[in-house]
């Protein structure tokens, strides 16, 4: 038991992974321990979205070693410890589907043969309710707006009761009350003794949870430690984010990228 | 009612009946993963099948479901490892099917196009025993697969990537949502014909989802539409001597464009309704703004 505690609760060691050919990770290494909040820090094209698709196995390694909860990423089969909010690139599917529908759909990791019990729409109300749109449970998901969506997203990832978040971008184009629900939503979750993994472009205003960043550069790890400050970041390498005042200053780029 | 007296019209119902079941139960998962032709493709490539069956002098419904499972497994490979010239690849696949089905069924014994056509458009009349018995069972399949695994189809075809999260078999589901879909243009092939099949699968869930806001309500609704016109359309076909797939295809899109009509003020209602809601909403939001405003500027 005592293993099992100090286990890192995610573990990437030396994990090299292709793309249409071109290498995206070079050989990176990722721990989050339990309990822990660690911030993925780095410019679009850095690989940090490939970096947690390693982790869910839809991204292929080519060397190095993928562990989830101590166990290796092809014989982890455990998924209702783990909550995923993938980057929101696209919008929702061609069919529509209420609110209920979507969240329900992340319950499936415990309701086995897809039957549903009193207990499973009993977490989905719950789920609702954390990220604060239990009122629009009947709605069509194509009637939200960014924000009320990836509230959508998060709560079917927190449906299952995971033990471990994995997050990407969840705060990319969202508005500020959504933003600030969020933040709560996973201040919460880190209370009940939930381990985090964040994609972030920006600390915001989740600075205060994050125990740790890993700033990736060019697929490479550049930074692992403390998160850095929220003036300090903008003199991270790899941080591309134009502010409107230095919109005519050249952007720092990671160089080897293009 | 007295075409309920004919054994050819009994089959020709139960067939189109099974059809308007099973192709917008299969649609529905292609709409939403945005394939929505790739029944289309499925049909080009069942006319080896058929070519085939000709051929070879055994049942051509078979034969059709034999190749058309394999063409769509092989797109749904070619989804996962194609990559740039992976729409190349699939337009190799359905012209070389199509023109394969027209090469066998001429060389074929005793085969013409004239055999053809009736797979390409659909022809109630020639619907045999056998060939009720085999959509039946093929219907049934469908029926299964679409009806008892919904929650894990639609989380897979909703987003992909997070049903792996879940511990969702994704590929054998995809797999399967592809099998299911080739099974589907079989049993229909024989109503609406292969090059009208993918119409059935397709057109009733659009027309639904004029109506609807969740997914179980546009399955409801695709089907009663489906099964609505495939049994319109083949009474009409035997009383005013017209083919039945063209027929019914037409009144798929008829009952398209009522709906879209009707839905126009509905739509516009709710969007209303829930434009208060949000501002409703953003009430305790000033506040809010205030500080977050001097965090980005
Ligand atoms: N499907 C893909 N095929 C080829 N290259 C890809 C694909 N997806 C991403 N890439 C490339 O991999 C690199 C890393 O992408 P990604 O991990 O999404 O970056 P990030 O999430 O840090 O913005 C980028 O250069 C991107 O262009
Ligand atoms: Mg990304």
């Amino acid at each position: 038991m005592a293993d099992a505690r100090t286990e890192p609760v995610i573990s990437l060691r030396a994990v090299t992974a292709e793309l249409g050919g071109r290498p995206v990770l070079r050989g990176i290494d990722l721990t989050v321990a339990r309990g822990e909040v660690v911030a993925l820090l780095g410019a679009n094209g850095s690989g940090k979205s490939t970096a947690v698709r390693t982790v869910i196995g839809q991204v292929p390694v080519t060397g190095g070693a993928v562990e989830i909860f101590g166990t290796p990423r092809r014989r982890f089969r455990d998924w209702a410890r783990v909550g995923y909010v993938p980057q929101r690139t696209t919008a929702a599917g061609g069919v529509p589907a209420t609110v209920t529908e979507v969240v329900t759909s992340g319950r499936l990791s415990r309701a086995r043969f897809g039957v549903l019990r009193k207990a499973d729409r009993a977490a989905v109300t719950d789920a609702l309710e954390q990220v604060g749109m239990a009122d629009r449970a009947k709605d069509s998901v194509s009637a939200l707006s960014g924000g009320q969506h990836q509230r959508v997203l998060i709560a079917r990832a927190l449906v299952s009761e995971p033990e471990l978040l994995i997050m990407d971008e969840p705060m990319a184009g969202v508005d500020l009350a959504s933003q600030e629900v969020l933040a709560a939503t996973l201040r919460h979750q880190v209370e009940q003794g939930a381990s985090v993994l964040l994609v972030l472009h920006e600390l915001g205003p989740l600075e205060p949870l994050i125990d740790r960043a890993v700033v990736l550069r060019d697929g490479c790890v550049l930074h692992d430690g403390p998160p850095p400050k929220a003036v300090g970041q903008h003199a991270l390498p790899g941080h591309d984010h134009v502010h409107p005042h230095d919109a005519d200053a050249a952007p720092v780029r990671t160089g080897l990228l293009t | 009612m007295e075409f309920l007296n004919y054994a050819f019209m009994q089959r020709a119902l139960l067939a189109a009946a099974l059809v308007g079941v099973t192709a917008p139960a299969v649609g529905i998962y292609l709409v939403q993963r945005r394939q929505a032709l790739m029944g289309d493709g499925i049909g080009h490539v069942a006319m080896t099948g058929v070519g085939l069956g000709f051929l070879l002098s055994t049942s051509p419904v078979w034969m059709a479901t034999a190749v058309a499972v394999v063409g769509a497994v092989a797109m749904e490979l070619i989804r996962w490892y194609g990559k740039t010239r992976g729409d190349i690849a699939l337009a190799m696949l359905f012209y070389g099917g199509m023109a394969g089905g027209v090469m066998l069924i001429n060389i074929a014994p005793g085969g013409s196009n004239a055999n053809l056509s009736s797979y390409l458009f659909g022809s109630l009349s020639t619907v045999s025993d056998d060939d009720v018995t085999a959509i039946c069972l093929l219907a049934a399949f469908v029926v299964l697969v679409t009806v008892g695994l919904r929650r894990q189809l639609f989380a897979v075809s909703q987003d992909e990537e997070f049903a792996r999260v879940t511990g969702l078999p994704v590929r054998a589901l995809n797999l399967l949502t592809a099998v299911t879909a080739a099974v589907t243009v079989t049993v229909a092939m024989r109503v609406v014909g292969l090059l009208l099949v993918s119409a059935l699968m397709v057109v009733p869930v659009a027309a639904a989802q004029q109506l609807t806001r969740s997914f179980a309500a546009t399955f409801a609704i695709a089907v009663a539409i489906g099964i609505s016109v495939t049994l319109g359309g083949t009474v009409t076909s035997y009383y005013q001597d017209v083919p039945p797939g063209a027929t019914i295809v037409l009144l798929t899109i008829g009952v398209f464009i009522v709906l879209t009509l009707l839905a126009t003020p509905l739509a516009r209602r709710r969007a209303r309704a829930s434009a208060a809601r949000d501002a409703a909403c953003t009430a305790d939001v000033p506040g809010a703004r205030g500080t977050a405003d001097e965090v980005t500027v």
